[in-house]
Order: C-alpha cells, then sequence, then structure tokens
C-alpha cells in the first residue's frame, strides 16, 4: 500500500478524537519545525498531564523551540537545567514535594512531575541520572521523545539512531551504510529497574499515548515513556507525512507499541493480521535511502525477531 | 544557651544543617565528606530531620537534586570535596544563574591528578567565578556558625544565591574540636523558614530556566553580577547580628598583629593558625610582621582589603596560595588581591608563594621562610622577587 | 502583560524566568507557511483528526463543531490534509495582497 493512500485505521473511532482533553498546556507559537512529530507528541501529553503538573526539560530541540525569552509555551510550571540531568533535577523536585507536603510547608494535593528529554538526553548521556531515578523510586513520569539522533546540534547521532541510518557524524559513504550499531532499547533498560509503569508510545496514536501518560501518573512511582517521534527535518521525511511515517513504524513493527505494568507486558496496538513490510516506512526517508537491499532484509529480520519476542513476553508475563 | 562540647568538626556541620531544618539533603559520598553526610543520613533515619536524603548516584545528580529541590521550594543542603566539585561543576553555574540558594559545605581537597584526598585549595579555586557566595573558616567553631549563617545570607530575599562554606579536609573535618553548639529553638529564631522569590508553583506556573537568546543573556549575567556585589550588605548584616546574639564576630577581612606590622602574611583556611603561631614567633624576635586572613572569597572584599593593606604600616604582603594556576600568575589569591590594590596610590608591595598543596604539611619553619621572602622583597625593593613568573614554592623538594 | 524582546538588566525579570504562563500565543508563526488547508465545510464530518494532529494546535472549533485552521499559527505542514479521513482539506497557495 502506498503512503498516498490513507490508512483503513484512521477511519476507525475517528470521532473518539473529540473526547481527547482540549485544554493545551503545552501552547502554540513555538518554533518547532514544520510537522514536527515530538511537538505534536507534548500537545498530547499535557493534555493527559494536565493542570497540576511540574516539568523538568532536558536541554534539546523541545527545551529550545519552547522557550526562547520572552516566549514560554509552556502554561504549567517549567523548568530547564541541562542535558544529561532532567531525571536528576525531577528527583529533586520529587524529593521536595514530599518534604514540603509532609511538613505541612505545601498543601496536599497531586501534583504531577514530568521529565521531556530527548534520546540524546536519555540514552546517551542522562542515561546514568535516568537510572538513579527510576532505581531510587521517585514519583516522577520520563517521557522521552525519540527523534533519532541528536537533532538541535544538527542530526549528529545517537545510541537510538536505527541501524543504518545516515546522520551528520554517522554519515552514509562510499565504504559506509550509516550508523552500524542496533538501536539502543531504554525501555528495556527501564524495564529491568523494575518499575511500575514502562510504555512506548507515539504520537500518530494520540489516544494510546494520552491514557499511558494518565495511568502512568495513576501509579505510584516511576515510569518511563519512550515516545517515538517523527522528525522531517533530521530524517528527511516530508512534513505532511509525519503522522502517517509514526503509524508505518508501528505497522511495520519498526517501533512496537506496548506497556509493561508491573512487569506484565501488554502490546497495545497489534496487528493480528500481520506486520507490514519494513520497507514501506523507510523508503520515504532521506536518511535510509542508501540503503541495499541486504541491509534492508537484515532490519526485516532484527524487527521480525524483536517483534516476536514481544509477543512471547506479553504470552509469558500476561499468564 | 551554647554548649561547648567535644564534637568531630564534620558532625557540628551536620548538626547545623538540621538546626536549620532543611527539607533536603542531596549528596554523594567523598573522602573527606564523608562524615557530614553519614550524620546527616543517620539524623534523617532516626527521625531527628525531618528531611529527604536522596541517596543519588553521582555529584552531577547531587548538585541537580539540589537545583530541583530548591527550585521547587525546599530548603536545601549539601556537601562534597574535591572530584565531586569538579564533577557538580556545570550545575554549580546553573545554582546561581536560577538564584537557587542551595548551601553547600566544601570539604577542601586537592584535585587529581595524581589523586589526592588530601587538603589544599584547588577544588575551590576551580569554581572561583560560579557565582557562588564563598566563605572560609579557619577552624570548627567557625565552620559551624558559618553554616548555619549560610541560610541566613543565602536565602536573603536581598540575595537568593547559594553558598559554599569552605573548610580544609581531614584538618578540620575529622578533628575532635570543642563547639558551642547553640539550642534549637536559638536557631529556629535565627533562621526563619525559607520563603522562595519563585518557585515550581501549579498555581502561578512560571518557566524557569528559559534560552538565554543574545538580546538577553547579557541583562541576565548583569543581574546576577549585581545580585552578589549587592549579598555583601546582607553578609554585614548577618555577621553583625551573629556577634550581638552570640558574641562572635565575623569579619570578610580578619587580621593578626598586622596594625603596626610591616609584612603580614595573607591566606585562607586553617592555615592562618599556624600562621599566627609564626607571626608570634617572629615577633619575638622583634619583627614586625601580621597575618591577614581573607575569609570572604565572593563576593570579594575590595574595600576591607584596601582598608587593611593600603596606607598603613604595611609595605609588603605575602600571599600564600593553596593552588597553583599553571602557567599563569602563581595562584588565584595572588593575582586577585594583586588587581585589588592596583589603582591604589600608597599600597605594599605583594609577592607570591605556594605551599600545602594535596596535604603537603606546612611547617613552621616555611612560615618563617614565607616572612623572610617578604623581607627579602622589601630588602631588594623587588615587588614579586627576582623572578615575578616563577611559582615558589614553599617545602618543595628541590 | 507583555515582557519586551530587550529588556534592560532591572526590567528582565528575577532569574529570566517567565513569569507569564503560555506566553508564546503572542508569537504567531503563521508566516512560516507556503502553503495554507481550506476546509471545505461540505464534506467535512466534524471528526477532529485535523484538531489532534496539528501540531500546532491551529485548529480552532466553531459553534456548529467545525475546525477551522488559524492562519496566524498554521504552519503549512499538510499534516490535516493528510489525515482527515473525508479527504475535505486541500493544501493551497498562500495569496499575498
Ligand atoms: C553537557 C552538554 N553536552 C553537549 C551539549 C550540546 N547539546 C545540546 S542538545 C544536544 C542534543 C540533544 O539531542 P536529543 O536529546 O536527542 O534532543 P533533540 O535535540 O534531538 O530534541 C546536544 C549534543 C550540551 N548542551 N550539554
Ligand atoms: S529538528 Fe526535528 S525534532 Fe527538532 S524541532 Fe525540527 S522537526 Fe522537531
Ligand atoms: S479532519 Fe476533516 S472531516 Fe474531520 S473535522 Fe477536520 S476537516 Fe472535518
Ligand atoms: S497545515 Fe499543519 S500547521 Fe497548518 S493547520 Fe494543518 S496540521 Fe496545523
Ligand atoms: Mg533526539
Amino acid at each position: 500500500m502506498s503512503v498516498t493512500q490513507r490508512p483503513k485505521e484512521a477511519y476507525l473511532n475517528v470521532f473518539a478524537y473529540r473526547m481527547a482533553p482540549r485544554e493545551e498546556y503545552f501552547t502554540r507559537g513555538h518554533r518547532a519545525c514544520q510537522g514536527c512529530g515530538p511537538a505534536l507528541g507534548l500537545r498530547h501529553i499535557m493534555k493527559a498531564a494536565g493542570r497540576d503538573t511540574i516539568v523538568v526539560n532536558a536541554t534539546g530541540c523541545m527545551e529550545i523551540i519552547s522557550s526562547p525569552y520572552p516566549y514560554t509555551s509552556w502554561a504549567v510550571p517549567w523548568i530547564h537545567v541541562a542535558f544529561e540531568n532532567a531525571a536528576a533535577v525531577a528527583s529533586g523536585v520529587d524529593a521536595a514535594i514530599e518534604a514540603l507536603q509532609r511538613k505541612g510547608k505545601l498543601p496536599r494535593k497531586k501534583i504531577n512531575i514530568l521529565v521531556i528529554a530527548g534520546d540524546g538526553g536519555t540514552a546517551d548521556i542522562g542515561l546514568q541520572a535516568l537510572s538513579g531515578m527510576l532505581a531510587r523510586g521517585h514519583n516522577v513520569t520520563y517521557i522521552c521523545y525519540d527523534n533519532e539522533a541528536y537533532m538541535n546540534t544538527g542530526v549528529q547521532s545517537s545510541s537510538a539512531t536505527p541501524f543504518g541510518a545516515s546522520t551528520t557524524t554517522t554519515p552514509a559513504g562510499k565504504v559506509s551504510f550509516g550508523a552500524g550499531y542496533w538501536k539502543k532499547n531504554v525501555a528495556a533498560i527501564a524495564t529491568a529497574h523494575n518499575v511500575p509503569y514502562v510504555a512506548t508510545a507515539c504520537p500518530s496514536y494520540p489516544l494510546d499515548l494520552i491514557r499511558k501518560v494518565k495511568r502512568s501518573f495513576e501509579l505510584k512511582g516511576p515510569a518511563y515513556i519512550h515516545l517515538f517521534a517523527v522528525c522531517p527535518t533530521g530524517w528527511g521525511s516530508p512534513p505532511e507525512l509525519t503522522v502517517r511515517m509514526g503509524r508505518l513504524a508501528v505497522e511495520t513493527g519498526i517501533f512496537p507499541l506496548y506497556e509493561v505494568e508491573f512487569g506484565r507486558y501488554r502490546l497495545t496496538i497489534d496487528f493480528p493480521q500481520g506486520l507490514r513490510p519494513v520497507e514501506e516506512y523507510l523508503k520515504n526517508q532521506r536518511r535510509f535511502r542508501h540503503l541495499s537491499p541486504e541491509i534492508v532484509q537484515q532490519i526485516q529480520e532484527r524487527v521480525t525477531a524483536e517483534y516476536q519476542r514481544l509477543k512471547t513476553m506479553e504470552k509469558v508475563t500476561q499468564g | 544557651m551554647a554548649k561547648r562540647t567535644g564534637i568531630e568538626v564534620s558532625i557540628a556541620i551536620a548538626e547545623a544543617a538540621r538546626q536549620a531544618d532543611v527539607d533536603v539533603v542531596s549528596a554523594y559520598p567523598i573522602t573527606p565528606q564523608t562524615h557530614i553526610v553519614e550524620h546527616l543520613a543517620q539524623l534523617v533515619a532516626d527521625g531527628d530531620l525531618d528531611a529527604n536524603y536522596i541517596t543519588v548516584e553521582s555529584e552531577h545528580t547531587a548538585m541537580s537534586a539540589c537545583v530541583g529541590a530548591s527550585a521547587a521550594g525546599a530548603r536545601v543542603f549539601t556537601s562534597t570535596s574535591s572530584q565531586g566539585l569538579a564533577l557538580m561543576n556545570e550545575i554549580v553555574y546553573l545554582a546561581s544563574s536560577l538564584r537557587t540558594p542551595v548551601v553547600m559545605a566544601l570539604a577542601n581537597r586537592a584535585l587529581s591528578g595524581p589523586i589526592s584526598i588530601w587538603n589544599d585549595h584547588s577544588d575551590v579555586m576551580n569554581e572561583r567565578d560560579t557565582g557562588w557566595i564563598c566563605i572560609f573558616a579557619n577552624n570548627g567553631q567557625e565552620a559551624y556558625d558559618l553554616t548555619l549563617m549560610a541560610f541566613r545570607i543565602g536565602e536573603d530575599k536581598r540575595v537568593m544565591l547559594p553558598v559554599m562554606i569552605n573548610f580544609d579536609g581531614f584538618i578540620l573535618t575529622h578533628v575532635i574540636e570543642p563547639i558551642y553548639m547553640f539550642d534549637d529553638d536559638e536557631i529556629a529564631d535565627f533562621i526563619p523558614p525559607y520563603e522562595p522569590v519563585i518557585y515550581l508553583d501549579t498555581d502561578n506556573p512560571i518557566t524557569m530556566g528559559p534560552v538565554g537568546v543574545p538580546d538577553i543573556y547579557t541583562e541576565a549575567k548583569k543581574q546576577q553580577e549585581v545580585a552578589i556585589r549587592e549579598s555583601r550588605s546582607v553578609i554585614d548584616e548577618v555577621f553583625d547580628e551573629f556577634a550581638g546574639r552570640y558574641g562572635r564576630r565575623y569579619r570578610a577581612v580578619e587580621t593578626y598583629k598586622a596594625e603596626d606590622a610591616e609584612i603580614v602574611l595573607l591566606a585562607q583556611g586553617s592555615v592562618i593558625e599556624a600562621a599566627e603561631a609564626a607571626v608570634d614567633v617572629l615577633r619575638d624576635q622583634g619583627k614586625k610582621v601580621g597575618a591577614v586572613e581573607l575569609r570572604l572569597w565572593r563576593p570579594f572584599p575590595f574595600d576591607d582589603l584596601r582598608e587593611v593593606l593600603c596606607g598603613t604600616s604595611i609595605k609588603q604582603v605575602v600571599v600564600l596560595d593553596r593552588c597553583i594556576s599553571f602557567g599563569g600568575p602563581i595562584g588565584p589569591v595572588l593575582s586577585e588581591v594583586r588587581s585589588a590594590l592596583y589603582l591604589e596610590k600608597d599600597k605594599p608591595m605583594v609577592v607570591g608563594v605556594v605551599a600545602g598543596l594535596g596535604g603537603r604539611d606546612i611547617h613552621l619553619e616555611e612560615y618563617i621562610e614565607m616572612f623572610r621572602i617578604g623581607e627579602e622583597c622589601l630588602r631588594t625593593g623587588k615587588d614579586a622577587g627576582e623572578e615575578p613568573e616563577l611559582v615558589k614554592i614553599v617545602g618543595l623538594r628541590e | 502583560m507583555k515582557l519586551k524582546e530587550k529588556p534592560t538588566w532591572r526590567e528582565l525579570p528575577f532569574a529570566c524566568c517567565i513569569p507569564e504562563p503560555g506566553n508564546s500565543v503572542y508569537y504567531k508563526t503563521g508566516d512560516w507557511k507556503t502553503l495554507k488547508p481550506v476546509v471545505d465545510k461540505t464534506k467535512c464530518i466534524k471528526c477532529g483528526t485535523c484538531w489532534i494532529f496539528c501540531p500546532e494546535y491551529a485548529y480552532e472549533e466553531d459553534e456548529y463543531g467545525y475546525f477551522e485552521s488559524n492562519l496566524e499559527y498554521c504552519k503549512g505542514c499538510g499534516i490535516c490534509a493528510r489525515e482527515c479521513p473525508a479527504q475535505c482539506i486541500t493544501m493551497e497557495e498562500e495569496v499575498v495582497e
């Protein structure tokens, strides 16, 4: 099926979108590029998180585009400190609010503490701080918006960059096919911390995303959500295809949508009729244009195996 | 009422944080700071301190969590040393620019390499321009008193800046000293509850730490510079109030037998007490010598220093640096003292020496040697000695 | 209160915080676009798909339940036109008078 055709599931439950919260706590006037997937995701996330939320933002595209003085796109209290320490700052916010409420210095009410960080700020330079935060059990939802490279600094590779992608530090060339390593699975790393809630999500599935963010705040303790977010600028994809491409990533199994609640896996969007071939996803992106059929085949095999592994985990843990 | 108690200095510092009723402690262990944070953890574990102790996984996180907790409206305390402070460095700047009045007890220790757990001042000097208020204690009593005062100074609405209290690792941290400790309710009166100017309040949402575009970055830095400069009057107020309440007077620049001295040794931290002993020995020999302690390091006490050193009997200053400015002007204290005097007409000559690096003891003879170097400069009229740029290390094996 | 873009250091809020939530709504991004979405209301099924998928939340719902893009913010990415299940949005050239 070509991307110019509209996918069938777009018609399903189409009116359900009207039921999504109308409030916007991530406001317009932000400076994200046309068709920015992470910015779209933030809108959905903030609808779910709501008014009583404190956001800690790591350095990266979303911080830059939302807070160039004197304009802020945040209608909730928000803080940016640095690149690699959003989980650490949020740990401090959590400890403070807990102590101040206990000591009667702040009124008792539920406050959602939310980290927004990119894949570089999460999978690479911020991994230690994230691990510390998850291990200590802070009441924080950490959302990594994964645009699969360091976009803010000009599309350099991160350890979340997918196999075969050409970036400015893993350029495809005469003797190289781009990133020669497989994408780091941060959701699996988070799951290994035995936290109450881990999920993957994508703004192409807004209601699934909103539900997951809400769920993460309902459960006490740390939560990690890995948000697949299309970046037209860094990926060389047409901006109008942002939502479509996210859907294709899910439909091909490149980025499966699942959640792990207290160790129990569940695919929240599944395709009993089978996955689409990965090629449909890869072909609309400049960063994959150079890939040989052999490399595409390698990717296909890996994706099929990973998806199978998830299905097995689902079966085993749901028991 | 204050009770005089024999207590390890580290424990006294931790007790000061308890008496200040901190809400959050975030720290990572490093020698020689460990006893401070261990004691705080025990206080929390025993319910003697109602705070959340965050067992962070690094100093970078320790400082980041301090900033986050302070931004959320909590009174925050941390402590570190050497490599820990160096690892925090990036966020040390953020604490001051975000105006989070974190209080840090810094057990001064040499920076690697080679790795050294022993005392000098290279750790604090590396953070010289981070925008923190920076004060030196030279004994356990001062470390305790100044830790208490740090909360008053940093959290004052006219200041709102983080404060670093420096005290020498091992030399102070691990010794038991008789210290006058105040009653808890006395301190509760001296240190009122913390009231933030801005905080992460869901009923009044603000954006903290936005992008400093070129149109505002300069203005933001100016604001910060004015804040630390103006903190000086608050520091004096707090010193005065402390003296009034408790009888111990602290000054930005302290002197010992400097009134009629010709040569003074200027230093920071615990060495000042040994320097004073050397002064006594030399005075007995009829030499007009004295000692000057630069207690306040940031904001730099320009006027106080000029008042002590300029237009007085003092003709020669010997500055003792506990840190080398590699390939630069010997040491940071020397270069700052010199530049503070630059425009003065009636000023003494200034020579710099380095000693006491990485835990090397400075013996009495070596202090006497420092005064001798001063005498030599004075005699030859060569302000900075024969080779002005040569780093003169006292106590070095040639 | 609209914050100045070039304040003096005294005018700059404490710690250069932005005390006004969500004030980027004053910053109009509409002039970024070359194409603008035009909704054919005769075909619109009022589903809100365009609204949920617009990264700028340019779409506003009118009293009859139709959604229309606020061109002061729309960056012209074309997502709405691509996603509209009734295919009633077309991207048209902006004509400047
Ligand atoms: C300590 C540090 N190292 C490097 C940088 C430069 N830097 C800022 S953002 C960024 C990349 C961000 O990548 P990611 O987290 O994926 O977010 P994105 O820009 O893709 O949204 C880098 C390398 C920095 N700000 N701080
Ligand atoms: S570079 Fe990518 S992630 Fe960054 S603002 Fe542009 S589209 Fe969004
Ligand atoms: S997506 Fe299309 S049909 Fe649905 S409300 Fe928007 S314009 Fe109407
Ligand atoms: S073109 Fe893009 S920015 Fe404009 S209304 Fe449609 S989705 Fe929003
Ligand atoms: Mg990225």
